[in-house]
């Protein structure tokens, strides 16, 4: 058994919630501020790396939702729909759309297919993220 | 039919093969079926723009200058068509091979993607996109070349790595000068405007994506990468980097010479290359005694020819070139096939190691004879048309010199052909050598599947012989439009 720290395990839940909420800020400012499904993944990335040093790599790999290539798999086949999405209603490949929704409590939003587009991205940076992290931990001797 | 298919269709069957996970045989009708379509995509492109016309639309609806071109010219459109069938072919040919572990999770994805980057560098119109075609291309690369994760592959694969980072640096950088001197990258346009700028500059700017090209299709003295890497990797992903790779450097010299800097022609520079490309990968490929080795030199050497039709600066020498990769992308991939299959069954692929296969394979020898002694360019196989048509063209401009150094270089091409036959077939048998473990029982000698798709691609070659007009006079129509750059621009641009 190795010898993990305790506060750290205690506090790994509130980091990653924290981290995972805060991704979803910088996923959804993206469009039209610095952020976007990019930084968004590795933050998320970052969560999991946490996970990681708390309770080791099988609790890392128990806590994905999916096994990496499928969020991948997932992630890129989003992206491309998106794009044959422009193409099938609209006029050419990529072609962007938008809307401005009335969402409660958050008042009227303006949102952009392209935001489809950064959400698969996330993904692919998550999925890729979390295969190199838990790669590079198979690597660590004991659980 | 857009042009756009054959990147859209590959990319998409990766990613849906990465959710697939671990259902193999699903995977692998997936990867075939995509490829197929791929195939089927490209030849319709093809045929769409045989009689010399452009299909071009440009991504998100934007207009041209601003939005990424995608364009399809007769040039392209050959390449896409034989690519897309060394992709198909030696998909079949790995899930056949014993030896390249197609179950591995990664191994179809990634190889999608290759096929997707390849499409993508033959039809963007725009040079920050070629990048970016380029590095999908290279990053799946590095992925295959090291799939084994045995300790050689990684050692020459690191190689290979930091080669292609510095090319791929190099490349941001000249598309970053070019974008500071003109203020585009729309490859269209630059040719246009690229015609504005101060003469020196664009000259410097000019030989910069020489560099960056030529280390990608691995002229002289840039060369050097090629033989060390390609031969540790699994036997289909040398097949098809051999085949492909190295061509889409090729491709973009060609395509940067002819649009982007059409004005001033590096004639000289290029024959000059040229020669001392193929002296120095035939030399090198006699010095070798391991069959991927040899053939790995002789990609070198081949690339030789392709520069020296592209160095004449004629229509003539062009088509030649046109014709010349086209063969070269299939005689190569069939010998590395081939190459692949001798390892299947005797396990090693050193000549010292190796005989008497004619006796035990008659097949084989067979199926490796055809495309090597077309590779040295014997009548009447693709090779001697090849040649043919590029000598021909290169008496036509009076380049004597360049002219007999590949007649030369024929020569000792044949010499290493015979070195590989007379170490491989001739001879006693070896007694063979014991199969790695847990081979031996399961599997046939020879995959069906493998020899099937190598034969396949022997036919084919024989079959090009045949169309070997025909398709001389396409390479003809793509060359000629390939010294019209005002056509390519007023097709993306408009009038």
């Amino acid at each position: 058994m190795i010898d993990r720290s305790l506060i750290l395990q205690m506090t790994a839940d509130v980091i990653i919630r924290t981290a995972a909420v805060f991704a979803l800020f910088l996923l959804f400012r993206g469009h039209n501020a610095p952020g976007g499904g990019f930084v968004a993944g590795l933050v998320v990335v970052s969560g999991l790396v946490i996970r990681l040093v708390a309770s080791g790599r099988v609790r890392a790999r128990q806590s994905l939702p999916a096994p990496p290539a499928t969020i991948m798999g997932l992630g890129l086949a989003l992206a491309l729909a998106t794009g044959i999405a422009g193409w099938v209603w609209g006029d050419a490949f990529l072609e962007a759309a938008k809307v401005t929704l009335d969402v409660p409590l958050l008042g009227e939003m303006h949102m952009t297919s392209a935001l489809l587009f950064d959400i698969g991205v996330f993904m692919v940076v998550i999925g890729v993220g979390t295969a190199l992290v838990l790669a590079l931990a198979e690597t660590e001797n004991g659980p | 039919m857009t042009p756009l298919l054959p990147v859209i269709v590959p990319f998409g069957a990766a990613a849906i093969s990465l959710a697939l996970g671990r259902r193999h045989a699903l995977r692998r009708s997936l990867g075939v079926l995509a490829l197929v379509a791929n195939l089927v995509a490209s030849v319709l492109l093809l045929q769409e723009v045989r009689d010399g016309s452009v299909v071009t639309v440009v991504v998100g609806d934007w207009p041209a200058p601003i939005g990424i071109s995608v364009v399809v010219d007769l040039f392209s459109a050959i390449m896409l068509s034989v690519a897309s069938l060394m992709l198909l072919a030696v998909f079949v040919y790995a899930i056949g091979s014993s030896r390249t572990d197609d179950t591995t999770l990664f191994f179809h994805p990634v190889y999608l993607l290759l096929a997707s980057g390849v499409s993508a560098s033959f039809v963007t119109g725009d040079l920050f996109n070629l990048f970016v075609a380029f590095e999908m291309t290279l990053v799946c690369s590095y992925v295959l070349i090291t799939l084994g994760g045995s300790k050689p592959q990684v050692r020459h694969g690191t190689t290979y790595v930091v080669i292609s980072l510095l090319a791929s640096t190099l490349f941001v950088t000249a598309v970053g000068l070019v974008y500071a001197a003109t203020g585009t990258v729309n490859m269209a346009d630059l040719a246009v405007k690229l015609q504005a700028i101060d003469p020196a500059l664009r000259e410097a700017l000019s030989v910069l994506f020489l560099v960056v090209f030529g280390i990608k299709a691995a002229i002289f003295p840039l060369f050097f990468w090629l033989p060390d890497s390609y031969p540790t990797a699994a036997a289909p992903v040398t097949a098809i980097f051999a085949g492909l790779l190295t061509k889409v450097g090729v491709y973009a010299i060609v395509r940067s010479q002819t649009l982007l800097f059409s004005q001033d022609t590096h004639s000289t520079l290029l024959l000059a290359t040229a020669a001392l490309t193929m002296t120095v990968g035939v030399l090198g490929a006699i010095a070798q005694d391991d069959v991927k080795r040899i053939l790995s030199f002789h990609i070198v050497s081949q690339i030789g020819y392709m520069i020296f039709g592209l160095g004449l600066f004629t229509v003539a020498g062009l088509a030649a070139t046109v014709f010349y990769v086209v063969h070269h992308i299939l005689i190569k991939t069939t010998l590395f096939m081939v190459g692949g299959l001798i390892e299947e069954r005797t396990g090693t692929a050193a000549l010292r190691r190796l005989g008497g296969m004619l006796h035990t394979s008659p097949f084989l020898a067979a199926l490796f004879l055809i495309p090597a002694l077309s590779l040295a360019g014997v009548p009447p196989l693709s090779g001697f048309v090849a040649k043919l048509t590029l000598i021909q063209s290169g008496l036509e401009v009076g380049a004597y010199m360049t002219v007999s150094v590949a007649l030369f270089v024929s020569i000792l091409t044949l010499f290493s052909m015979t070195k590989i036959w007379a170490g491989v077939f001739w001879g006693a048998p070896e007694a063979p050598p014991p199969m790695p473990e847990g081979l031996e029982s399961s599997r046939p000698r020879f995959p069906p599947l493998m020899v099937g798709s190598t034969a396949a691609l022997v036919a084919a070659s024989l079959l090009f012989v045949v169309a070997a007009a025909p398709l001389y006079q396409l390479g003809q129509r793509a060359a000629e439009f390939l010294f019209e750059p005002a056509q390519y621009v007023e097709a993306v641009l408009g009038p």
